[in-house]
């Protein structure tokens, strides 16, 4: 368990971070989540024990972090947001030296470099200088520096960033193994990369913690008001929006019903919605013998509880 | 000493692998072969094989002096700018481990270069009378001339992620070192004796070393200003931590 206790800390005299208290359970996936300059690299830098807080406590695994680094370090694998490489070396020469830095012994990185080259999927590259490599294959090569030594937390920063939809997908299928085995905690700014990861969420903002919680728990609040898009084709007769924006504004919870426009050989309504009512809008317009094209979220849940935290005055924060 | 170890090998692979150390070597060499020829060797008048060795290790301290800052300047600041800094960061790795693996790569790879000059005395001593004692003497101080070049190199090192600044850096500490014997000339004692014993080359290395005299002061000289550097590297480091 990783529990750090008002973890604040200072760039001179500017805040970074804090004071934040939160708690990580083993074997949970976790994001932090925030705008660029938010505390999410601060925050982790300092799990992984390459910065001290300027005060607070945390503690990874029973060990205190500020106390016995040295401890947490052997605890803790860390893929920062630019990969920690030395690009004159071959790749698996580069991962020897990273274990064995880790505390691991000659013969336990021999046994362990192939099953760190599979998992990373770095086989083909193993004797590549990583000079040569692509982007997305010296971030693996980030990866698998920060698990060679089989750390129980794995910290990831950014593990998506600059890379291609194709090599997005590959890192996103390797985090998701990767969760098998260690607890995870990944920043992002990207809403949909956390949103597929993660168990829970921690979004950052102003150096604060605004939220804590699943994206469902995240997403509940009292009062919101949602927007959903209905996509419908226009039936024949006068004024087919004036009809369909009718039948629309009768939905209970449809407060608002805004002008439509063409989509896809469709007319694409903006309902706002005191709740979720995609499910009474998708039977109002069945019923009304309406052509039902498509229904979705204006903007995705996470979306909407994201904008609704960071925005100035959303939220006073969790600590 | 395992950490130390692990990252001295790494930097001394790192030089041999990468065409910058070899640039370093072949570039002091040369100049120093060709100072060599032109200043030791050449001359109108007659010199003794001794003078000819003063006059080897006078140009020789070239070797020690650029490959020093030349080789340490990029140490500490480069893994700052290329983010691997943050691998020895968050591995259980001390500080002090960190300054010393690479302080020793440095020295090591340095040595070899100067070994290489050997040649130039042997030439002397094939066609002179000088003894080994006087060419292990000489040697021994251009070593750790370099050894306390490198700690200032590498404490500059510390001190920035620009490699420039840490190198301007470093030559500026070198260069203060050396004209201490000069501004010990316009001061008064007490601050006249500090300034002479503080002075890295003229007191401790021309007047001892360089002439084949072996004084323990001045071992312990460069021992101590290398120690004290590289010390002052290492809280640097420290000191980043808590910024």
């Amino acid at each position: 368990m990783i529990r750090a206790s008002n973890l604040s800390k200072f760039y001179g005299g500017k805040r970074a971070l804090g004071p934040v208290t939160f708690e990580i359970d083993d074997g949970e996936t976790v994001g932090f989540l925030g705008l660029n300059g938010a505390g999410k690299t601060t925050a982790l830098r300092i799990l992984a024990c390459d910065l001290r807080p300027s005060s607070g406590s945390i503690q990874v695994g029973g060990v205190d972090a500020v106390a016995d680094p040295h401890e947490v370090r052997k605890r803790v694998g860390f893929l920062p947001e630019n990969p920690p490489l030395y690009t004159d070396m071959i790749v698996a020469d580069y991962l020897k030296f990273a274990g064995e830095l880790r505390g691991m012994s000659p013969a336990e990185v021999k046994k362990r470099l192939p099953e760190v080259l599979e998992i990373a999927d770095l086989g083909e590259v193993a004797n590549d200088q990583i000079d040569t490599l692509s982007h997305g294959f010296r971030q693996r090569v980030g990866v698998a520096q920060a698990i060679i030594h089989q750390p129980k937390f794995l910290i990831l920063d950014e593990p998506t960033r600059g890379l291609d939809p194709v090599q997005i997908v590959e890192m996103r299928n390797l985090i998701h193994d990767l969760k098998q085995n260690h607890t995870v905690l990944i920043s992002s700014h990207i809403l949909t990369e956390i949103s597929q990861t993660c168990d829970r969420l921690l979004v950052l903002g102003r150096g604060k913690i605004l939220g804590v919680g699943s994206e469902g728990e995240l997403a509940k609040h009292e009062g919101e008001i949602r927007q959903i898009t209905v996509t419908v084709r226009p039936p024949s007769g006068d004024d087919p929006k004036a009809q369909i924006s009718k039948v629309l504004a009768a939905v209970d919870g449809v407060t608002k019903v805004a002008e439509p426009y063409e989509q896809g050989g469709g007319l694409t309504f903006t309902c706002s919605t005191t709740k979720d009512c995609r499910a009474e809008v998708s039977r109002a317009v069945v019923e009304a013998k309406l052509d039902l094209i498509k229904l979705d979220y204006a903007r995705s849940e996470l979306e909407n509880t994201f904008i609704r935290l960071v925005q100035p005055g959303g939220s006073d924060g969790a600590n | 000493m395992g950490p130390t170890r692990i990252i001295y090998r790494r930097e001394l692979g790192h030089y041999f692998r990468s065409p910058i150390g070899w640039i370093i070597a072949a570039a002091v060499l040369l100049i120093d072969g060709i100072l060599f020829e032109a200043l030791a060797l050449g001359g109108s008048t007659e010199k003794l094989s001794a003078q000819v060795l003063e006059q080897f290790f006078y140009w020789g301290t070239g070797i020690p002096m650029f490959c020093g800052i030349l080789l340490s300047f990029r140490l500490l600041a480069e893994e700052r700018q290329n983010h691997s800094m943050i691998l020895l960061n968050t591995s259980p790795v001390r500080d002090v481990h960190i300054v010393l693996g690479k302080f020793f790569a440095a020295l090591t790879f340095m040595a070899i270069v100067i070994a290489i000059s050997i040649y130039m005395p042997l030439l002397i001593k094939v066609n002179g009378k000088i003894t080994w004692s006087q060419i292990f003497v000489g040697y021994f101080g251009m070593l750790l001339y370099g050894a306390a070049v490198l700690a200032i190199g590498i404490f500059a090192s510390s001190l920035t992620r620009q490699q420039i600044i840490a190198a301007l850096v470093g030559a500026l500490i070198l260069a203060v070192m050396h004209l201490l014997w000069q501004l010990a000339r316009i001061v008064d004692s007490p601050l006249k004796d500090v300034f002479q014993q503080l002075d890295i080359w003229w007191v401790h290395y021309q007047n001892g070393f360089m002439r084949s005299v072996l004084n323990l002061k001045d071992v312990i000289y460069y021992v101590a200003v290398t120690y004290f550097f590289l010390l002052v590297a290492v809280k640097t480091l420290e000191a980043k931590r808590w910024q």
